[in-house]
């Protein structure tokens, strides 16, 4: 549809116009900015509501609530520190979120990377044993954040028995082929740091002469590390790195 | 009175008269069209439906049936209320109503205020319409204050459409524009304040960009999520207070954008 030139509008259209530009303007001007305000987290809903909520897609909708819950600790405008946040609740969120799509790994993801970064113990904790639990339940898909949680718990928390008992869950559990050997192989660095060189020795020498390590470099690599344990071995009674 | 007034009050006076007959012509075609009764069935099937949500809670079910009553009944009544004007005014463009009309002694704008007119009046129906379930829900006055700013609400979406066939002519960009509007609308200050903050603890260029330009869209969008909101209903702090700014705000836009769509409607070549 061709247009009229504007000249056939009227002046007091025009003005009109203007006027209605210039007082929206001016309402913007006046209006103060937006303030951001902390909200606390609230619990989820129960894993029936939100499947009902869903309307039959649950993975999205897990997607969606992975998104709330993260913005939950950058709400707009403001961002809080998680160790501000209730990590029971923040718990039951990752929990619910894995309920309603297991293969999902982000939650996982915001668990061993994100939420046990902060500078509390306790909470760390919280952090690495939902790693570890929840691994428990899809071991082969979800080896890699509970190998996080090893060298968290190793070198964060300073607890080596914690992550020798993660790295070992990941050896006896995550035995699909896909698991690459460095995670299936960790709790053997784990006992070689905690001084128990002897039992390193012999996981390291087991899995060598086993044939189970086809890759010429990780070979190499892993054949370095046992003739280092007895080099180190013969030098001091008591080896550690 | 002398001859100049009376030339100019007649004709004023006239066009009074023929906005009234087109805005009761416009009111004629909501009710024939069913659209009250679609309202009623809406809202007692999302009353309905807020039942059904009450018996699943285990606690605070009074709030939660509240809060999803409000919020379901505020969706449905923009929903209806933009896809009624849009339809009906496309119908007009198919249908040559308007030209017709243009071609009798009618001025554009009298023809566009009485529509609007018309559909302001149907606006305000169904916002009295949808606060009925919420008042036996909530507090009255908080009710009141609630269904207060969905009519304002309802007015901004009413003169959007109009707006938008007018200048699109078509339904689907102009659903589709008054679409992604509301939802911008509703979600600016979010917006606002997230690009406004570094969240990600990176100070670039591209969000220092982003920040302008969701600062830009504020200025010219109004910011509906401070309508109607369902805190005002389930909390103790009412939206009494909230009601004077809105209707300001209400009364800028609707007058704004009423401007642009006789600007449009002036502009167009029939």
């Amino acid at each position: 549809m061709a247009e009229r030139v504007v000249s056939t509008v009227p002046g007091a259209l025009l003005a009109l116009l203007a006027a209605g530009l210039v007082s929206q303007l001016a309402l913007k001007a006046l209006e103060p900015r937006p303030a951001a305000t902390a909200a606390d987290l609230p619990s989820p809903p129960s894993i029936t509501t939100l499947r009902l909520a869903s309307l039959g897609e649950p993975t999205a909708t897990a997607n969606l609530l992975s998104l709330y819950l993260q913005a939950f600790d950058t709400q707009p405008g403001i961002s809080i520190p998680f160790k501000d946040l209730d990590y029971d609740r923040v718990e039951s969120w990752l929990v619910r979120i894995l309920e309603l799509d297991p293969q999902g790994q982000y939650p996982l993801l915001m668990a061993s990377q994100v939420y046990s970064q902060v500078p509390d113990e306790n909470k760390q904790r919280q952090m690495l044993d939902l790693a570890y639990r929840q691994f428990l339940l899809d071991p082969n898909r979800r080896w890699r954040w509970l190998a996080h949680a090893t060298i968290m718990a190793k070198h964060r928390v300073n607890d080596p028995s914690l992550a020798l008992r993660y790295a070992r869950a990941i050896n006896r559990y995550a035995t699909s082929a896909e698991v690459p050997h460095w995670a299936q192989q960790m709790h053997i660095f784990v006992l070689e740091d905690m001084g128990e060189v002897e039992t390193a020795k012999i996981l390291l020498g087991g899995l060598l002469a086993s044939g189970a390590i086809t890759d010429a470099h990780e070979a190499r690599f892993l054949t370095q590390r046992l003739n280092a344990l007895q080099a180190a071995e013969k030098s001091s009674p008591v080896s550690r790195r | 009175m002398n001859h100049a007034t009376a030339a100019t009050y007649a004709p004023s006076r006239r066009n009074a008269r023929r906005m009234g007959a087109i805005a009761r012509y416009t009111l004629l075609e909501a009710w024939r069209n069913r659209l009250i009764v679609l309202v009623i069935a809406a809202v007692a099937l999302l009353t309905l439906l807020s039942l059904f949500a009450r018996e699943l809670a285990i606690t605070e079910s009074g709030r939660l049936q509240t809060a999803i009553l409000a919020s379901t009944l505020r969706v449905a009544s923009v929903f209806l209320i933009a896809l009624h004007i849009l339809n009906g005014l496309t119908r007009e463009f198919n249908d040559k109503v308007l030209e017709l009309m243009l071609s009798l002694d009618l001025p554009r704008p009298a023809y566009l205020l009485g529509k609007f007119l018309g559909y302001a009046i149907v606006a305000l129906a169904v916002a009295a319409i949808a606060t009925v379930p919420v008042a036996t829900f909530a507090p009255i006055d908080s009710a009141l204050a609630w269904g207060c700013s969905l009519a304002w609400e309802l007015l901004i979406i009413a003169a959007l459409s109009v707006f938008c066939i007018t200048t699109f002519t078509q339904l689907l960009p102009a659903a589709a524009f008054v679409t992604a509007f509301y939802l911008l609308a509703r979600s600016i200050t979010a917006i606002q304040l997230m690009s406004g903050s570094s969240l990600l603890g990176a100070d670039t260029l591209g969000q220092k960009v982003s920040a302008v330009l969701a600062d830009a869209l504020a200025i010219a969008l109004p910011r509906l999520d401070a309508y109607t909101q369902t805190a005002w209903l389930v909390n103790d702090a009412g939206g009494q207070p909230a009601l004077f700014n809105l209707l300001l705000q209400t009364t800028v836009y609707v007058g704004l954008l009423l401007a642009a769509a006789m600007f449009d409607l002036y502009r167009k070549n029939f």
